[in-house]
């Protein structure tokens, strides 16, 4: 079921992972192959779900959300109130970025942006601590993050 | 020192962040503005830094790597080079996709895939446990992404 990839498609790959807006022309160019063959290459990759869309980077502190948590959060009353409320509530707040289900010290880790510590002691306070079922919560602040090409070497 | 944005530029960029994969005309017809108002805005936004690249987001598990663990760290604080050296270890393991530091109970936070749980016990014996200065590690393995976006409440 899975692709097999050649060192073509992981170039491709690392590429696009770093400009997802290259056109088949500059990556056939890169790659020394045709415009229309690289075009294939990418279009395969779509189509067998590897390449999974698109994602916007922006500066987050110049646009005013100069903090970025991640929360580990346990629930409280497993059985009494159901995952399903938990996670409607949660991904309804604007400031949640992610919510990811989770197995382990916590039950959901959730990324959350804020103005400054004190707009996030707002959403912890006024959205975080008043989810169902929400019980032991830790925060970590977010110092640097990058992300890695993976195993596509 | 923030640079002046006004509300059409907030607009485009919720639009845009909401909705990444969106053609100029269609984020431009979302947002309320013509497609050469739109494609201006986003020059500007990208010239003053505030929009800095766009991403393709390669998703690992069609690449048949099923297993995704969150490693979190705490680092041997009484060595000065304790972060340096093991973030530059860590840089190294081509299994790891992500790399963030943090203020709290926890320093370091690694995503590890792996194709499976084997192959995750071996990636976690010979390349995560011999990384340098570690102090203690914690392990959330992913069940489910619920929601994963890059939207700014604008």
């Amino acid at each position: 079921m899975t692709l097999d990839l050649d060192d073509l498609d992981r170039a491709l790959l690392r590429d696009l992972a770093r400009d997802g807006t290259l056109s088949a022309g500059e990556l056939g160019r890169r790659h020394g192959v045709s415009q229309p063959s690289a075009w294939r290459r990418v279009r395969r990759l779509e189509t067998a779900g590897v390449l999974k869309g698109q994602r916007v980077v922006v500066n987050r502190t110049a646009l005013g959300f100069g903090v970025t948590v991640f929360l580990g959060i346990k629930l409280a009353t497993k059985g009494r109130v159901s995952l399903e409320d938990f996670e409607r509530a949660v991904t309804a707040i604007p400031e949640v970025q992610v919510v990811q289900h989770v197995l382990g010290l916590f039950d959901y880790r959730l990324r959350v942006v804020a103005r400054d510590i004190a707009d996030f002691e707002r959403v912890l306070r006024r959205r975080i601590m008043t989810l169902p079922g929400v019980g032991q919560v830790e925060a970590n602040v977010l110092l640097s993050e990058e992300t890695r090409p993976g195993p596509l070497g | 020192m923030s640079i002046q944005i006004d509300d059409t530029d907030r607009r485009i960029l919720r639009h845009l962040l909401a909705d990444p994969a969106l053609a100029t005309p269609d984020l431009a017809e979302r947002a309320g503005v013509t497609q050469a108002t739109c494609w201006r805005r986003l020059e500007k936004l990208a010239e003053a830094g505030l929009l800095l690249a766009r991403e393709a987001v390669v998703d690992w598990r069609a690449l048949g790597y099923e297993v995704e663990v969150s490693l979190r760290f705490t680092l041997d604080k009484t060595e000065p080079r304790a972060f340096d050296d093991f973030i530059a270890a860590a840089r190294e393991v081509p299994e790891v996709i992500g790399i963030e530091t943090f203020l709290g109970r926890v320093d370091v936070r690694l995503n590890v895939i792996a194709r499976d749980m084997a192959h995750y016990q071996q990636i976690y014996r010979e390349r995560i446990l011999t990384l340098p200065h570690i102090s203690d590690i914690e392990a959330l393995m992913l069940i489910a992404t619920i929601k994963d976006s890059a939207g700014l409440p604008l």
